[in-house]
């Protein structure tokens, strides 16, 4: 591999794709241990770091697992020894780890998983949606999501330091497209190695197992006694985590100069349609956004990079007022209704003081694209409620053939 | 057991950070049948001290002196292992 590729070139432009570009994160992060079983989009994430693992660019212990359980449960054994620890997953990979993850958020562990989402079977296939992702909201991770490969590095460079942080202690997954962006070169910028040393610090493990003089025990028996005790210290930690991720963020904008926030709002101030989407169709959208204002429309774009913790105050206050909004799935709850970005964008509008007509499309599943006329259509769409005032399909798929 | 503590008060993440704090867990309560002791017929060959999950057979001077009830949730094992020729151990309803 060549010199740019390893980030020498640092502070500088690099050509790289997310899978690439994370490998490099994990590299200048030189974590203590990572287990991962490889999978389809993200097998490339380990691949480059085993490389560096193998060339001494890091010190990591790399545990290839058997099985994405095993990994998982490795990474959590290793987290609770008081070691910093990372790996990466897609798909099928992170439904196997499914009953793991509720383990290392349980235990409060703070593990940092890259991934790059893809489609969950049946029918098989590998490329890009949400569906993954979104099987593991509920399980007690932080969520942030990637538009693009600079987004997942500084994503990914960000969540150690909130997982870490004393006040949340939570396992962080940072999304990114799988193949759009997990495949795609871009530009983009690698921080300094040692800029990035100094930013996460050195760890400071919370009751480690390794401290064996001070013995204790993880993962005890919890019954009706103080079962939802334990649930409700991690309920704390996850509102905790809306705080903390804006403070690391504001710190991370000083090294970087990029600015990162728990969504992005484009050209939302004065919209009165607007369209809100994760990962890469947010590029394709404020493609339109951009070609609508030209024509005097009000569009705009709310772009979540945090969903768990979910932040529902914020969200209401940046969309009332709209006229209508669109929340587009790259994922299906297959509840009969909805994708679960919808029901959950809807309920948080719900007490917002004006509040928009919201409907949803559950679009791009199994990597289908997202064409530029496909968002042109919905803002027609949006703009056609947002005269009448009437809603004629609350929720259905797009790019679909009828 | 000692005072419930609220939410604020324990270590996150369920961990137990006092070794050897099971002593504190009084498992009694689950009783249905306690074991009871012949001393007359006890041969002290403490295989129902080897036996006892709970380490709730008590031993002084090598010798098997009784039950600690705090910690015996009635299993049986102790009555169960004791010699068949021996039988010094025997289970009686709780409450009677």
């Amino acid at each position: 591999m060549n010199k740019e590729d390893k980030g020498e070139r640092m502070g500088q432009k690099v050509a790289m794709t997310g899978n690439i570009a994370v490998a490099n994160a994990m590299r200048q992060i030189n974590p203590d241990v990572c287990a991962a079983y490889p999978i389809t989009p993200s097998t490339e994430i380990m691949q480059q770091f085993s490389s560096f693992v193998a060339d001494g660019e890091v010190k990591t212990v790399l545990v290839p697992a058997e099985s994405e359980h095993s990994a998982m449960s490795a990474c959590i054994g290793a987290a609770a020894a008081g070691g910093r620890v990372m790996t990466a997953t897609s798909s099928q990979g992170l439904a196997l780890m499914w009953e793991m993850l509720f383990i290392a958020a349980g235990n409060r562990l703070p593990i940092v998983l890259a991934m790059a989402n893809r489609a969950l079977s049946a029918p098989i296939n590998i490329h890009g949606d949400t569906s993954d992702a979104m099987g593991a909201r509920d399980s007690g991770w932080i969520q942030l999501f990637s538009e693009n490969a600079q987004e997942a590095y500084d994503n990914v460079i960000q969540a150690v330091r909130i997982s870490e942080h004393m006040d949340v202690r939570l396992p962080v997954m940072v999304g990114m497209d799988g193949f759009i962006i997990s495949h795609s070169i871009e530009s983009m910028e690698l921080l300094d190695d040692k800029v990035v040393r100094d930013f996460i610090g050195e760890y400071i493990p919370n009751r480690p197992l390794l401290d064996v003089d001070n013995p204790m025990t993880y993962g005890p028996l919890d019954l009706q006694d103080y079962y939802i005790e334990h649930k409700r210290q991690e309920y704390e930690a996850m509102k905790n985590a809306k705080p903390v991720i804006l403070e690391i963020a504001e710190r991370f904008g000083k090294i970087s100069g990029r600015q990162y926030g728990l969504f992005e709002a484009y050209r939302l101030d004065d919209a009165e349609v607007a369209v809100v989407v994760l990962n890469s169709a947010a590029g394709t959208v404020k493609a339109v956004v951009d070609e609508l204002r030209v024509k005097g429309i009000k569009a705009g774009l709310l772009k979540p990079r945090v969903f768990r913790p979910f932040p529902a105050d914020e969200i209401a206050q940046a969309l009332s007022g709209l006229k209508a909004v669109c929340v587009m799935d790259r994922a299906d709850g297959v509840n009969g209704l909805s994708g679960p970005l919808f029901s959950e964008f809807r309920s948080a509008l719900y007490d917002a003081g004006a509040r928009p007509l919201m409907i949803n499309k559950i679009f791009g599943l199994g990597g289908r694209d997202l064409g530029l006329q496909h968002v042109r259509d919905v803002f027609h769409e949006l703009l056609k409620i947002s005269e009448t005032g009437k809603i004629e399909t609350l929720a259905e798929y797009m790019t679909v053939r009828n | 057991m000692s005072e419930l503590k609220s939410w604020k008060e324990i270590p996150m993440g369920g961990v137990i950070e006092e070794a050897g704090n099971a002593d504190q867990y009084t498992t009694g309560g689950w009783r249905t049948f306690k074991p009871v002791l012949d001393e007359n017929k006890c041969i002290h060959c403490l295989i129902c001290w080897i036996s006892c999950p709970d380490s709730a057979i008590i031993v002084k001077d090598e010798k098997m002196t009784g039950f600690n009830y705090k910690h015996c949730k009635g299993c049986g094992a102790c009555a169960d292992v004791c010699p068949k020729k021996v039988q010094a151990i025997t289970m009686a309803q709780e409450g009677k």
